[in-house]
């Protein structure tokens, strides 16, 4: 099972850090995603980002989990030569992670 | 108990028109607010400023304006927006002109005292995150905009502007300011300004709570994207606000699309760093109460924590592109053999570039992972910055020069140099921002 099939995300920026949300469908997968979506595991599935250090935020009323991953972006979207300087794709990548 | 309803007119510079003019026309609204201020557009208007001491504003003022003016005035719709940029006394002056124009006799505040550049050159602050100091960039210097927050407005609405117009604000200050003056909330009543703070966050990205940037179909389907209505907040004097948007529209508004705004662009949602506070939204919570219509509530805040946050625009040298196709069997060993072809040839000609970067499109362009796929096309990007104009150049121009040079069926080349722009910000004490206010008054 994937990501993708019990949350959904939109990424964020600021500067050279992203955030990342991940939101559960369904309120009962909250404790399952918040149990297997580490901080760990959220670096693991971006590694191609380097050097990034990510944040684990817990937002039990909304049923998400926010994850800061900073020195992601190439140093932000005004500097960065990334076709994607703003790392708005970067919520379809994390979904894809295996659960 | 009382309320207002708040619109939102655009959610960035380039924003669709018409979803605004349905929301003067049909909302109801007491407040149209547009965000339209991107990051680095301040430091661009700067430039339109120095040339013409008329210019420096969103070059769509004209355009939304003109499209919301008449009805707005009509229904007493009062306008909110930072479409001023560099120079939001020469923006007030334009919409002054327009409210003459259409017979209109109105109140327009033009809020200024976000440019503080003086500021920033003579205390040679430490540049947060990327590090270093102002001084650094030395003549590259372009603008350094102060993110203002609501009080200024609240001042310009309580003196009947009819249209208030800023440079640099943050953008939820934009929306809390009207609830802050319908209300009276206290400027120390962290609650409520934080709740306040919470529905403007929502509303600032305009589609974006209503179902835009949303739609993933089969998991997540959304109707009507093509006529995508803007949010509308009814706001009590308790803080307690209902998103919704108006009956007709594509979009929906949906617990979903509320908490995918709420995160966005949010770090530690326990402090959100605003002008006029530390706000918190990590006891927020969202509930659907009919269809399309989504409560808020939740919000809360703290004291702000004395500084201000400061855009700084820089000239950054400028950055060269170029792009090419290849389709079918071995496309992505064409392209790849056309990247080193052009790696090769920036070194042999002795290009100048302080960072290249190549990317296959279609492969690993939005993330950088190992794919080991073969899709039937690729394109080929590569970026690269350098110090002088015909430098950048060179990079598009050797990979277009692979059309007669390099890997077989290349195809569809293309080729840009623009003058890069970035931003850093500084932090500084809130009282070394001076906000001001001025009042123009047109007769009908």
């Amino acid at each position: 099972m994937k990501l993708r099939d019990v949350a959904h995300s939109r990424t964020g920026d600021k500067g050279n850090t992203s955030n990342i949300s991940v939101i559960a469908y369904r309120p009962e997968d909250f404790s399952r995603i918040r149990e297997l979506v580490t901080a760990e595991r959220v670096r693991a599935q971006l590694e191609g980002l380097t050097p990034i250090q990510v944040t684990r935020y817990e937002l039990p009323k909304l049923g998400a989990l926010n994850f800061v991953i900073t020195g992601a972006l190439g140093g932000g979207v005004t500097r960065s030569l990334a076709l994607d300087a703003h790392g708005k794709a970067l919520s379809s990548i994390l979904l894809d992670l295996d659960l | 108990m009382r309320s207002v309803r708040l619109g939102a007119g655009a959610g960035y510079s380039g924003d669709r028109i018409e979803p605004a003019v349905d929301l003067a026309v049909s909302g109801e609204l007491d407040y149209l607010v547009f965000e339209c201020l991107a990051e680095r557009t301040i430091a661009l208007a700067q430039g339109a400023r120095q040339a013409d001491p008329d210019a420096g504003y969103d070059p769509l003022l004209d355009e939304r304006i003109r499209a919301v003016l008449p009805v707005a005035s009509r229904n007493r719709t009062r306008i909110i927006s930072n479409m001023g940029a560099a120079n939001p006394l020469a923006a007030a002056r334009r919409i002054g002109s327009i409210a003459r124009e259409f017979g209109l006799a109105l109140k327009v505040a033009a809020v200024t005292g976000d440019d503080v550049l003086h500021v920033v050159t003579s205390g040679n602050w430490p540049i947060e995150e990327a590090g270093g100091r102002i001084s650094e960039l030395g003549d590259r210097l372009l603008s350094a905009n102060a993110y203002l927050g609501a009080a200024p407005i609240v001042e310009a609405l309580a003196a009947g502007a009819d249209v208030v117009i800023t440079g640099r604000v943050a953008d939820p200050a934009l929306f809390l300011a009207p609830m802050i003056h319908e209300f009276g909330w206290a400027f120390d009543d962290w609650a409520r300004l934080g709740q306040g703070t919470l529905i403007g966050h929502l509303l600032e990205c305009a589609g974006q709570v209503t179902g835009g940037y949303f739609a993933d179909p089969g998991r997540k389907d959304v109707s009507n994207l093509a006529r995508l209505g803007f949010p509308i907040a009814e706001v009590r004097a308790d803080g307690e606000a209902v998103i919704t948007k108006l009956p007709g529209t594509g979009g929906a508004v949906t617990a979903a699309t509320c908490k995918e705004q709420l995160l966005y662009e949010i770090h530690d949602p326990a402090a959100y760093f605003q002008p006029d506070l530390t706000a918190d939204f990590s006891d927020a919570s969202v509930e659907e109460i009919a269809p399309d219509r989504v409560r808020i509530l939740g919000g809360r805040g703290r004291r702000h924590n004395g500084a201000l946050k400061v855009s700084v625009g820089y000239l950054d040298g400028w950055i060269g592109e170029g792009e090419i196709s290849y389709a079918g069997p071995g496309a992505v060993a064409r392209g790849r053999l056309a990247i080193e072809i052009v790696r090769e040839r920036l070194a042999i000609t002795g290009v100048n570039l302080s960072e290249v970067r190549a990317d296959l499109i279609g492969l690993n362009s939005l993330y950088p992972g190992a794919s080991q796929a073969q899709p039937p096309e690729v394109r080929i990007r590569i970026a690269g910055r350098a110090q002088t104009k015909a430098e950048a150049l060179r990079v598009g121009n050797e990979v277009e020069t692979l059309y007669t040079n390099g890997p077989a069926g290349g195809g569809g080349a293309s080729k840009t140099a623009r003058h890069a722009i970035a931003v850093v910000s500084v932090l500084i004490p809130r009282e070394l921002a001076r906000p001001r206010v001025e009042i123009l008054e047109t007769t009908s």
